[in-house]
């Protein structure tokens, strides 16, 4: 890209993509705002008005928007707190030497090949349904009473099959940094004195900063959208106590068929999306500096 | 304080055997340096003593004490690696007292130790800085900062200046002699680079193929090679070695001449043509084709007007040649 007219050329050559990515961005979301303004019910067809903020007092009037913006964040925090401290416990072991060390590898990381529907459907019906599943007969075995995990704890239950499929997404990415840790700083510190606790603390933690980072900031973006779980397994319930805003917004639009209300709570979403991504970087953004 | 002895060392990966059985006994206060080619083992043998690797069998005692079991951090000693090993998100000033940290000293005592170990290395200007803001040289100087706030018994160099350009080698060269005749510690310096060995050794061991083929101070490893091994590690350019009707005229299977002890004569008995011709100014080094010897290097004074394809005598000097066995060890 050295000369005016190679920069010229690049750009041209360049531009029937970023061209469509943005049309790709901004067809959907300007259509999504347009709606938002509208009066706009599937069950009333031909009476679509403008109705200015209507839609948006409405969100947030709803008895159900504030439990569902609390469980979001919990949702998102939880998931975040499990993969992260996991992924580095199951970093730290998948770098010790062991043998079948690739099966193992290749076990780790299947959870992740799994669909969400499909594993919040074998955690719903064969781990934590409370006649037939496995932890039931476990608490039986034990003489225990089984515990209804979608009844009596809805959102953990939830949080734990997000957490599961995402955990080897945080080892894979925390183990590749563990992996370019310098030996001989780790062998400086061994002869400067420093047991393996104060290793792990002075050198892998801070080593790992960096991947950790990748990792928060990914799983931010996958787990605000978080929807075949609730969808399989409680359908936001009982009550709201496993509603997030995806789930809220898809009861609006799908099941009462108030697309203005739907879109209204899109456009929320995105902006919380966008509130949340902010902060994050501002946090944790420096450590992906060089 | 500080004598290392080791008997009788060995050590093996997987069956591949690659130090087979090392004595050696290091006085407290020398400066030792194992030289060696690359894979001789050298800083297998390092890190044997530093505790980072098990040995296989022997016994490495430090200061009269078996330390063969010992964790490295109970060695009481101290290493500078090749890479430097700073850990890259402290500042010089945390890099340089983690060992004290480690150790649970006060922090006004570490705070004294490390500013007095900055003074003694030129450091103090850049302690609140981070490794990656530094210079090789300055990382270099950090890593010795680390090792010597511990006051060691005996300081391990694991080929220290090798990531360094040429320039500051020969300078970091210089500090850290200076530094052993401060501390006056022992210190076990590995290197591949035979200048180096020879600039700053008290004593030389040679290593090759994990076994010792020499130990001597740099003058006797010049001045009586024990075998060829050892002929052709030392000095540079190389020392001619010299093999068939030649060599058998003195009576050896190889004879060794070095390519200083040559000089140009009228009348000398070996008559060429020179080759490569290298004009260094203070020297000339000459590539000569000899009739019935091979090829000769030749060291002479840089004010030599000999050119490419110039005819050219040469004489030996009598009491400079070194003469090898049919197994290559010297001859008396």
């Amino acid at each position: 890209m050295a000369t005016q007219a190679s920069r010229i050329a690049g750009r041209l050559m360049l531009s029937p993509a970023v061209l469509l990515l943005f049309l790709w961005m901004i067809v959907p979301l300007g259509m999504t705002i347009y709606f938002s303004f509208l009066r706009f019910n599937l069950l009333m067809p031909g009476t679509e008005e403008f109705t200015g903020f209507e839609n948006y007092s409405y969100f947030f009037t709803d008895p159900a928007f504030w439990p569902a913006l609390v469980n979001t964040l919990t949702l998102v925090l939880g998931v975040l707190v499990i993969t992260v401290v996991g992924g580095i416990a199951l970093a730290v072991l998948l770098d010790q030497p062991m043998w079948g060390q690739g099966i193992v590898r290749i076990l780790v990381i299947a959870p992740f090949f799994v669909m969400p529907s499909v594993s919040a459907l074998v955690w719903k019906n064969m781990l934590m349904n409370p006649v037939n599943g496995l932890f039931a007969a476990l608490a039986r075995a034990l003489g225990l009473q089984p515990i209804d995990f979608f009844a009596s704890a809805p959102l953990a239950s939830i949080t734990a099959i997000v957490a599961w499929q995402w955990l080897p997404f945080a080892t894979l990415i925390l183990f590749t940094a563990m992996q370019s840790l310098d030996r001989e700083q780790m062998e400086a510190a061994e002869m400067d004195g420093a047991g393996p606790i104060w290793r792990f603390v002075h050198l892998t933690v801070p080593h790992l900063m960096r991947a950790m980072t990748v990792v928060v900031l990914i799983q931010t973006i996958f787990l605000l959208s978080v929807f075949a779980e609730i969808l399989v397994t409680t359908n936001g319930g009982p009550g709201t106590a496993s509603t997030t805003l995806t789930f809220l917004v898809y009861m609006q639009s799908m099941l009462q068929f108030d697309v203005g209300l739907g879109s209204a709570g899109g456009i929320v979403a995105v902006i919380l999306a966008n509130i949340v991504a902010i902060f994050l970087m501002r946090m944790i953004g420096k450590n992906l500096e060089a | 304080m500080g004598e290392i002895v080791l008997s009788e060392v060995r050590k093996s990966f997987g069956g591949v055997s690659i130090i087979q059985g090392i004595d050696l006994v290091i006085p407290e206060g020398e400066f030792v340096v194992f030289v060696g080619p690359s894979g001789c083992g050298k800083s297998t043998l390092l890190r044997l003593i530093a505790g980072l690797e098990d040995t296989s069998s022997g016994t490495i005692s430090i200061d009269g004490k078996d330390a063969t079991k010992l964790p490295p951090a109970k060695r009481g000693l101290a290493m500078v690696f090749q890479s430097y090993a700073l850990y890259p998100h402290m500042s010089v000033r945390k890099n340089i007292a983690f060992p004290l940290r480690m150790a649970g000293l006060p922090a006004e005592e570490q705070q004294r130790k490390v500013e007095a170990a900055a003074k003694v290395l030129n450091l103090t200007p850049y302690l609140d800085r981070k490794p990656s803001q530094l210079s090789g040289g300055q990382r270099q100087r950090v890593a010795i900062g680390r090792a010597i706030v511990r006051e060691p018994a005996a300081f391990l160099f694991d080929e220290p200046l090798s990531n360094l350009d040429a320039a500051l080698r020969v300078s970091m060269r210089q500090e850290i002699s200076e530094l052993h005749h401060t501390l006056k510690t022992t210190m076990v310096y590995v290197t591949h680079d035979q200048v180096e060995a020879m600039t700053m050794a008290d004593r030389i061991v040679v290593l090759n193929a994990g076994r010792i083929e020499q130990v001597g101070s740099p003058l006797e490893l010049y001045r009586s090679p024990a075998n060829l091994f050892v002929a052709g590690f030392i000095g540079s350019p190389k020392m001619n070695l010299i093999e068939g009707a030649e060599a058998a005229k003195h009576g050896a299977h190889t004879l060794g001449v070095r390519p200083e002890h040559i000089d140009i004569a009228e009348d000398g008995p070996w008559k060429g043509m020179v080759g490569l011709c290298e004009h260094l100014g203070s020297d000339t080094f000459l590539k000569v084709e000899v009739e019935g010897v091979g090829q000769i290097n030749v060291r002479v004074g840089g004010d030599v007007p000999l050119r490419h394809g110039a005819s050219v005598s040469l004489r030996p000097q009598a009491d400079k040649l070194h003469r090898f066995d049919a197994a290559g060890k010297a001859m008396a």
